[in-house]
């Protein structure tokens, strides 16, 4: 186990490597400096500019700088927020969206498992056709769609929560809820499955033979069988997760990660692209990673399986 | 005792049975396609995702010629004007009467009464005066290309590649996956807008942008199905009578995927259009004045406190169209291939 | 003998989109104590159904008992609550199921499988319940049972699995114990030694057990008494010798034929034709007459009533009525008679000596 951990750190290290390559050289290709564009700056400033961000040097020796810096945790500095480290910015950003990452993932997957535990309970009641339902327009209607209507009609029409800005926990249930429907859908319809598989297979049968109550049955024998594969859509959550906050971030004015990479977007701050898409990238690779020794934490079947290699 | 006395002797006799007769098949044979159809039908969700699917499809190509106007046609006399309908209008809490409320407290105006316009404009006008009719019904038009396109793109990369990479197995298909492991190490609308930062904007770079990896789900489908199938009998009795690569890929594999391989394009054409209107969203769409779903959304996101009809259709449609393509997706998923449910 | 379950015309029947399944359509039996009773039958014929009916097992909707009784300790299983038959179950009717591959949950330990009916119904602490556990495993044969209890179920082989089910089973000295096709989905090897585990325990507990199989070769090593169903219904019952070497339905008759045999010619392997009657609309009159080469015509007209032939046999075939014609069995079956004979006096000889 400790070996195939080992293993899969260096190989998403090398991945890491890989990406950083691709997205430094795609940046390369991109026609001219953010400087040319801006009309206020004389060719002598531009030029002061290029030297001092080394735009000046040969790509080669540009790249090996990058990935030497990026070693080292250093991830250059902005172009729009003169002189600031990358990484600084970074860690100054991410606490809003981490506070909503989470509390979107908690929120959706636990109201998610509720909604499928109950269709898959009651089937083909009215119960199993609504959380359907509802799982349907949580995975078809758009983010941005969504937390638009939330906007409109909860914050501007009844004004029972605040329309933007991040200043308390009151501030932050209309993205929490916006946010989470993907996660929710996805959850009610992956537990829903999971627990109607379950619920059907023989050691239901023996465990209810025991004479153990419907609610031990489902719940110690059902539920927790259920859940471990739900581990393993963590990682298309997470990755939904992160493209929702680019969003959800904007329309609520939330001083996050995702609102910054929008905004370095516009503005053509390589180096503040290149650092938050590095960053998606680590944070994506660690859930994957984090999946695969979770579920074979949880997973009697696979712990084993691991162990005897 | 009494009632066994009343049967006659006659009924004693032997009787002629068939024997054959009870291994006759009553039931018709189906093929594969007729049970999905058939299967389909019963499904109440996927038929009304085929008629909500049907209805825009129509909008969205007769749609624009419905009305007189041009979709590019400014006119900042009529700019903003609320939607206004026929008929619709008499229904008061629908507001669709061309009146607006601008705070709580005031009484609603009509606003084409109030800047002397005769004309309908069903769903009103934006802020350039263009007539949004016109314009959610060509962005429509548009957002459904980039999709079917980008999806057929995709189903043909992905086919190609997990196929590849399953059949020939070994060390090809290790170079293979290694390569899919690393694309799908970056975060999938990252990607894409690295993509769009180097392209120059257009229907065109929103494809290609969005096809770059989007082909990764379906050859991941693809590969694990044709692993499968590559090792299982018929497969290896088909290659013991000396069948050529060829004709097993195109005899024996390929239609038995083709199930897998619809299924997963309709849930890729829902990604598509999202992907598309998420890009115009944070501003990498297309370039104006041209009208996708998802610049439309964008564009009535700038007054949607004041002027929430500009936002309203466009985000109707778009969210009309996912859903009836996720409840066919579903609806075909079941028909043709039951085992797969999510 | 003391009857400890009763069955009376018990009818069964699933509601499906394609109309009503009658996969149990009237069928009388009795258990007595200690005695092993095997249900034979094809696949359909609602063997498994029955037993799932006494445990009260079968999903409902779609199932539903629609009528009968099942008598047990005074009380009609049939019409007890939900919670009242968990405190049957486990604790006075156990069950074993068919597959021990899927039958024991995978993520939970063995020992807390045992464990959790007798903390339920005996009351026992965890660590009473605990020792308990180990000693039952030690008592269905698992070595070094004190490190199985803190294994997984799939650290098990088939055969280990399926004594670790009938630990579960055995763990609070049930009355009945039913067991559906126990020993199908294992080594012919492993098949012995659970069928000796279960008869040995049998012995040890005195326990009734309702024994279903399609494996006739089991039932003749098991068995008491048989019960042979079709269809929904049981067409013969009798002792295994009656039913062995007296066979009286045309469908007993046929299912003794089909079992292959060392001694048995060549060309005698025989296979009933044609497939299971349509449960949804059954058939009227005899439903295995349209499979019958023996078929009367009154077969098709009219259902058969039981015919007694003797005390302890009977079986539902018009060619048991007075008014029916002489038929002669297949000669299998005529055979299987001559060999009762021969080995009744083989017996007596060997008495002798």
């Amino acid at each position: 186990m400790a070996k195939y951990i080992l293993k899969r750190v260096a190989f998403s290290f090398i991945t890491l490597l890989i990406i950083a390559s691709i997205t430094f050289f795609l940046m390369k290709l991109m026609p001219g400096t953010p400087f040319t564009a801006q009309e206020k700056l004389t060719e002598v400033q531009i030029e002061i500019l290029n030297e001092k961000y080394n735009l000046n040097d040969p790509v080669p020796v540009q790249y090996a700088k990058y990935i030497g810096n990026m070693l080292k945790g250093d991830l250059g500095v902005s172009f729009q927020f003169d002189n600031r480290n990358v990484t600084d910015l970074i860690l100054d950003r991410i606490g809003p969206s981490a506070h909503l990452g989470l509390q979107t993932l908690i929120f959706g997957a636990i109201a998610g498992i509720i909604f499928g535990v109950i269709a898959a309970l009651k089937q083909n009641t009215m119960w199993d056709y609504g959380s359907t339902f509802l799982a349907v327009l949580g995975k078809s209607i758009p983010n941005f769609v969504f937390a638009g209507m939330l906007q409109y009609f909860i914050g501007v029409k009844l004004g029972w929560f605040p329309v933007a800005f991040w200043e308390g926990p009151s501030y932050t249930v209309m993205p929490t809820i916006a946010n989470a429907m993907f996660t929710l859908a996805v959850a009610a319809r992956f537990m829903r499955t999971e627990m109607i598989e379950v619920l059907s297979s023989d050691y239901i049968v023996t465990a209810k033979a025991k004479g153990l109550s419907s609610a031990v049955v489902t719940i110690k024998h059902g539920l927790r069988n259920g859940l471990i594969p739900l581990v393993t859509v963590l990682g298309p959550l997470a990755a939904g997760l992160l493209t929702g906050s680019l969003v959800i971030e904007r329309i609520f004015a939330i001083p996050g990660l995702g609102e910054q990479f929008v905004r370095s977007i516009t503005t053509n701050d390589f180096p503040m692209i290149m650092g938050i898409t590095l960053f998606y990238s680590v944070f994506l690779i660690f859930v994957i990673l984090l999946v695969d020794i979770l579920y074979g934490i949880i997973d009697p079947r696979i712990r084993l399986a691991g162990g005897n290699k | 005792m009494k009632s066994e006395e009343i049967l006659s002797k006659q009924l004693f006799e032997p009787a002629t049975i068939d024997p054959s007769k009870g291994e006759e098949i009553t039931k018709p044979t189906l093929s594969y396609w007729q049970d999905a159809w058939l299967r389909i039908r019963k499904n109440v969700g996927a038929i009304i995702g085929i008629i909500l699917l049907v209805t825009l499809i129509f909008f969205a190509l007769v749609g624009p010629y419905m009305t007189p106007y041009d979709s590019f046609e400014q006119d900042l006399s009529r700019a903003k004007l609320p939607p206004k309908i026929p008929v619709l209008e008499n229904i008061s809490w629908l507001h669709l009467d061309g009146t607006i409320q601008f705070t709580k407290d005031q009484p609603r105006i009509d606003v084409y009464e109030q800047k002397g316009i005769e004309e309908y404009f069903w769903f009103g006008t934006d802020g350039l005066g263009r007539d949004l009719w016109t314009r959610t019904w060509e962005g429509t038009r548009i957002s459904l290309f980039i999709a079917l396109v980008a999806a057929l793109i995709d189903m043909v990369i992905g086919v190609a590649y997990g196929g590849i990479s399953a059949y020939y197995g070994g060390r090809v298909d290790n170079v293979m996956q290694r390569i899919v492991e690393i694309l799908y190490g970056i975060p999938f609308l990252v990607v894409v807008i690295l993509f769009m930062l180097i392209l120059n904007p257009g229907i065109l770079s929103i494809i290609l942008a969005m096809t770059v990896v989007g082909w990764l789900g379906m050859s991941r489908v693809v590969r694990g199905q044709i692993l499968k199938l590559k090792n299982q009998e018929f497969v290896l009795a088909s290659k013991t009578l000396g069948a050529k690569d060829s004709k097993i890929i195109i005899k024996h594999l390929l239609p038995n995927i083709t199930g897998v391989i619809i299924v997963n394009t309709m849930f890729t054409i829902p990604g598509a259009i999202f992907g598309e209107a998420f890009l115009s969203f944070i501003g990498l769409g297309l370039p104006a004045p041209m009208a996708s779903l998802g610049t439309l959304i964008e564009d009535g996101f700038k007054s949607l406190q004041i002027f929430p009809h500009m936002i309203l259709f466009p985000a109707i449609v778009i969210s009309v169209i996912m859903i009836a393509f996720n409840l066919v997706a579903d609806g075909l998923r079941d028909a043709l291939d039951p085992k797969m449910r999510d | 003998m003391e009857k400890i379950l009763e069955v009376k015309n018990m009818h069964v029947s699933f509601d499906t989109f394609g109309g009503e399944v009658q996969a149990v359509r009237g069928v009388d039996f009795d258990l007595n104590k200690g005695e092993t009773l095997a249900i034979v039958g094809e696949s359909g014929s609602g063997k498994s159904v029955t037993s799932k009916t006494i445990m009260r097992l079968i999903p409902t909707p779609p199932g539903r008992i629609k009528e009968g009784e099942i008598l047990f300790g005074g009380k009609d299983l049939a019409k007890l609550s939900e919670k009242e038959m968990q405190k049957i179950r486990g604790k006075d009717i156990s069950m074993i199921f068919q597959d021990p591959m899927t039958s024991l949950n995978p993520t939970m330990k063995v020992g807390k499988q045992i464990m959790e009916g007798l903390i339920k119904h005996q009351k026992l602490s965890s660590s009473a319940a605990k020792e308990r556990a180990i000693e039952l495993l030690g008592l269905v044969g698992i070595p070094q049972p004190e490190v199985r209890i803190n294994q997984f179920p799939h650290q098990f082989s088939g055969g280990m699995r399926q004594r670790v089910v009938i630990a579960i089973a055995l763990a609070c000295n049930p009355k009945i114990l039913l067991a559906d096709e126990p020993t199908t989905a294992l080594d012919v090897t492993i098949q012995a030694q659970i069928i000796e585990l279960m008869k040995d325990l049998q012995k040890k507990m005195n326990t009734s057990i309702i024994f279903i199989t399609h494996d006739l070769g089991v039932v003749a090593n098991v068995a008491d008494r048989v019960a042979v169903m079709y269809g929904g219904k049981i067409v013969e019952i009798g002792t295994v010798d009656e039913i062995f070497y007296n066979p009286q339905h045309p469908y007993t008759w046929g299912l003794l034929s089909s079992m292959p045999s060392l001694d048995a010619k060549e060309d005698e392997l025989f296979a009933i034709p044609g497939s299971p009657p349509d449960l949804i609309n059954p058939p009227k009159g005899d439903a295995f007459a349209v499979r019958n080469q023996f078929a009367l015509k009154i077969d098709l007209e009219k259902e058969p009533p039981m015919f007694k032939v003797s005390n302890t046999h009977y079986a539902a075939t018009w060619l048991l009525h007075e008014n029916a014609p002489k038929v002669e069995p297949p000669p299998y079956i005529k055979r299987l008679k001559e060999t009762k004979q021969l080995s009744k006096s083989g017996a007596k000889a060997s008495d002798h000596k």
